[in-house]
């Protein structure tokens, strides 16, 4: 990357595009996009090498806003443009940015089989659960029971979650975080960003209009500390206000116990490894839900696999070091008879 | 045993001018090896020649069943023919079901073979006799030869090692060397191959090449066939010839378009018949810079070739009916962001899942309209298995020259058809010329130039970021607009890019003369027995000409004014009347239609019968204004 000597160093300006922004003021989706803005320029990356992909709904707005090279494409196939983009061309950054309704009802086939390929794309999931362009009806990632304009009796559709998906689909790289974090939120894109392979982002976002207030019980400032878990690697699940309460596993089963009472130590508690072979841990903290379990905040799992576009670009190359292929040989065709 | 056909003794040889041959039997029996072994045999003697593969959708329906009956019909000739033959002037039935389902088909007289070996209880149940046919009224219109074929073909065997039923699998290798002897065609290539397929199974090999020789030394020793056949090669047009199916052509055409550009090239696609063939072609190609992407559905295969094309690689995506259907979204998305696509539907028979197998042309009211909004893209049909290479050439310089998808429409008769095809030169094939922008000085993502064509500008450039979708641009900045003006311009546009492509394109070729009674005018598979009608009534006097549309959006315009020029026009199609209703609408002249949706082609006569009744009507209705 030559081209980087004769360049004004990149910074958050440099993404912003000249397009006026049009989310609802209040919206997470503002922050989200700053911190994108923020963290790209770290990566010392020419800014023409970054593809922005989307699909429909609020959150697909997004690349109009990126002054990088961008799709904004149809509802839930964002994951299949974005393959193609690095079949075409592995040297690009393809990151993809969709919503709960965009990668998990309309889209899901495709989020499923982008994971389990591991193309070498980032994945930012804006879960509001709810549909916002569409005025406010219940999502895939709604609570069961939910009133919205089209569940007016409440919603008898059992929610998924978005991390245990991902887990699922056998995704190299699984994290969370949040709209109203800056802290977190920047150092999670910094990881996705540097992650080689498919990186999955639930990042939890605000609806001010449809949903406000979703995530106040996990990331309200007042409950934070007690409601989430904060996953790092290397350190012993703790959470609270003053670090005492821990997940300890029993059989195939976590609890939260408290460190100092009952005999409890720092030793007895689950040591968080991002890189565990085995993804049962993963999915487990993938589980945890309020009330019974703080909800986790960070990456779940990172494992290093062999990415799809690059597999196949290697098998490209690799026959085309054996010898270019010969058209005029392959038009000919195995037999041939000459007519005089 | 000696490895080179012996010239045949003392048996009498008639020559013939042209054959129809029709091998059937169970899926299982391996009729369509049988078919593609006789077919290539037949191209070394330098016979010209047409086929037509005719199978079932169940990989292996119980054996014996009518359903599991497979075809392979192969006409042959010493002058030049256009299609696989209206009937069989010889059937080869390798069981009761085939012998069933296709004797309607055999011409009176016509020679009939059985493995009489198969007519046991068990297959004549299955195929629904209550008697053996053998022995009934049935057979006696036909020079019928039954020979246990099953049995012959084991005692032949007797030295090898493999088991019985193994053995008894090579009795289509029997039935083949006894067709080659008849037809005196050479079984040498088939050796080869046989050793080539079967190269890490020597056993098998040997003993299906034990078959075939055998087969060969039956017909000349039996005292049950009098003489053998002899067709001379046929004087066809100098050059190169190999031998091509349409699934072929198209492959390796679309490989050839993509070195033709210097590009590299995606194809991106989900499994389906009649069309999956394409992609086992274009994966063992790697070494001209093919990716291949096997997706997880319709719409993610055409997804990954408008991702792949906006990245700068040939996008290509290739499916049947059913998959246009799911892709067609996706397609109005390639159109709005101006990229360069190609989308393959080898058509097949439908609605829904059909004739997954058998041919039709009904996809093309699809091809032209079929997707939400006024969505204009470009769409080609090629007319022969190897008309397929060119096209598919075609369909990649007018996506790339104009920044359009382009629909490119085979059928399943192209695609499984194989014909003798003059090996093109290469290097007179005009190169695709294809610009990417690098300047950013002045750079708008939507500015046309004199073709209305966008830059493709590719990611990676400096300078040239930008944003594409699906809403609405505002002319030349490429923009977000909701101005209902700029709408209004913008879909003007989008329709007169299409339009305009009709300036760049060869003039129409007129089989016949330029003016006259009757123009018969097709598109894509049927141009075999379209052509072969018209030259014989040309032959019979009728003034009578025929063009063949390749482009059908645009259609080159001097259709319309060739049209003016004839007082009756029809249009054959293997649909309920598609082209027809475009060309009313076009023309508003009463275009007559001849219709037949049965997955299978045209044949000659019915074309002739059928042109013949429109032509007399005319000449009725002429007398009485007279």
């Amino acid at each position: 990357m030559g081209a980087e000597n004769d360049i004004k160093p990149l910074t958050k300006k440099s993404f912003e595009s000249d397009q006026d922004i049009r989310w609802c003021p209040g919206c997470g989706d503002y922050s989200i996009l700053a911190f994108v803005q923020r963290v790209l320029p770290e990566m010392g990356i020419p800014k023409e090498k970054y593809v922005f992909v989307s699909g429909i709904g609020c959150s697909s707005r997004f690349p109009y806003y990126m002054n990088t090279y961008g799709l904004h494409t149809i509802h839930g196939r964002a994951p299949t443009v974005a393959t193609g983009i690095k079949a075409a061309n592995p040297d690009l950054q393809v990151w993809v940015v969709t919503g709960d309704g965009d990668a998990l009802s309309i889209g899901g086939n495709h989020f499923i089989h982008a994971l389990r390929r591991n193309v070498d794309i980032k994945i930012l999931l804006f879960n509001n659960k709810i549909y916002g362009l569409t005025k406010g009806q219940y999502s895939p990632t709604s609570e069961f029971g939910k009133k919205t304009k089209s569940t007016p009796y409440g919603s008898v559709d059992y929610p998924l979650d978005p991390i245990s998906l991902a887990l699922g689909s056998e995704a190299s790289f699984v994290a969370r975080t949040a709209d109203n974090t800056p802290k977190h939120l920047t150092e999670v894109l910094r990881r996705a960003a540097h992650h080689k392979g498919s990186a999955f982002v639930e990042i939890f976002q605000n609806c001010i209009i449809f949903n406000d207030g979703a995530f106040d019980p996990i990331t309200g400032k007042e409950v934070r500390d007690d409601n989430t878990l904060l996953l790092e690697h290397g350190k012993p699940l703790l959470f609270g206000k003053d670090k005492k309460k821990g997940i300890r596993i029993k059989g195939f089963d976590p609890e939260v116990v408290t460190v100092g009472e009952n005999g409890v130590t720092e030793a007895d508690l689950v040591v968080h490894n991002e890189n565990n072979p085995n993804p049962a841990y993963a999915f487990l903290l993938s589980r945890f839900n309020l009330p019974q379990f703080p909800v986790p905040m960070g990456v779940f799992r990172q494992s290093e696999r062999y990415t799809y576009d690059g597999l196949l670009n290697d098998q490209v190359d690799t026959a085309l070091s054996m010898g270019k292929g010969d058209i005029k040989k392959l038009i000919h065709g195995p037999s041939t008879w000459t007519v005089e | 045993m000696s490895d080179v056909s012996p010239l045949p003794i003392s048996k009498e040889i008639e020559e013939k001018d042209v054959v129809v041959i029709r091998f059937c039997g169970d899926s299982g029996d391996g009729m369509q090896i049988t078919g593609s072994r006789f077919t290539q045999a037949t191209a070394s003697v330098g016979n010209d020649l047409a086929t037509l593969p005719d199978f079932p959708a169940e990989i292996r329906a119980p054996a014996g069943s009518l359903a599991g009956v497979s075809g392979y019909q192969i006409q042959f000739s010493s002058r030049e023919i256009r299609t696989p033959g209206d009937a069989p002037d010889v059937l080869v039935a390798m069981n009761p079901a085939a012998f069933k389902t296709n004797l309607a088909d055999l011409k009176k007289g016509g020679i009939l073979i059985v493995n009489s070996d198969a007519f046991n209880e068990e297959n004549l149940k299955l195929a629904g006799y209550a008697q053996n046919p053998l022995d009934t009224e049935i057979v006696k219109d036909y020079d019928l030869y039954k020979f246990p074929i099953t049995t012959f073909t084991t005692h032949a065997l007797e030295t090898s090692p493999l088991i019985k039923k193994d053995k008894e699998r090579c009795k289509n290798f029997f039935a083949l060397g006894l067709m080659y002897w008849l037809y005196q065609r050479p079984f040498e290539p088939t050796l080869e191959w046989i050793d080539k397929q079967f190269s890490k199974k020597v056993d098998v090999a040997n003993a299906n090449k034990m078959a075939l020789k055998a087969g060969y030394y039956f017909g000349e020793t039996t005292e049950a066939f009098k003489k053998s056949f002899r067709v001379a090669k046929a004087q066809l047009n100098p050059g190169t010839y190999r031998n091509i199916t349409g699934n072929e052509a198209t492959a390796i055409g679309f490989i050839t378009a993509a070195q033709l550009a210097s590009k590299n090239l995606t194809y991106a696609t989900y499994p389906i018949t009649p069309a999956s063939d394409i992609l086992h072609e274009l994966s063992k190609h790697k070494n001209f810079g093919i990716k291949t992407i096997q997706a997880e559905d319709e719409i993610a295969a055409i997804g990954v070739a408008i991702g792949a094309s906006f990245a700068g690689d040939i996008g290509l995506t290739g499916t049947s009916g059913p998959g246009v259907a799911l892709k067609s979204e996706a397609l109005s998305l390639a159109l709005m962001m101006e990229l360069p696509l190609v989308l393959i539907d080898v058509q097949r028979g439908g609605p829904s899942t059909g004739l997954p197998t058998k041919t039709e042309q009904a996809d093309l009211l699809q091809a032209l309209y079929g997707r939400h909004g006024e969505a204009p893209v470009a769409v080609v049909a090629p007319a022969t298995a190897g008309d397929c290479f060119h096209m598919a050439i075609e369909a990649v310089r007018i996506a790339t020259e104009f920044m359009t998808p382009v629909i490119y429409l085979s059928d399943g008769y192209l695609a499984n058809s194989a014909e003798p095809w003059v090996i093109p030169d290469y290097d007179k094939i005009p190169k695709i010329k294809i610009e990417h922008p690098s300047n950013p000085e002045g750079f708008k993502a939507y500015q046309r130039n004199e073709k209305l064509a966008r830059p493709w500008a590719i990611p990676g450039v400096k300078g040239l970021e930008h944003r594409l979708g699906g809403l609405e641009k505002q002319d030349v900045t490429g923009n977000i607009s909701y101005d209902p003006k700029n709408h209004e311009h913008m879909s003007h546009v989008r329709a007169n890019k299409i339009k305009g492509i009709a300036k760049y394109l060869p003039p129409l070729e007129v089989f016949g003369k330029n003016e006259g009674d009757v123009l018969v005018i097709g598109w894509g598979g049927t141009h075999g027995s379209i052509t072969s009608a018209v030259d014989e009534l040309q032959k019979e006097g009728m003034s009578i000409s025929s063009v063949h549309l390749r482009y059908l959006n645009p259609i080159q315009n001097d259709l319309y004014g060739l049209i003016e020029n004839f007082e009756t026009i029809i249009v054959p199609e293997i649909n309920l009347g598609q082209l027809v209703k475009v060309l009313r609408a076009e023309t508003l002249r009463d275009i007559k239609a001849i219709n037949k949706i049965q997955g299978k082609p045209f044949k000659v006569e019915e074309l002739k019968e059928a042109i013949k009744k429109f032509a007399a009507e005319n000449a009725a209705k002429n007398k009485k204004l007279a």
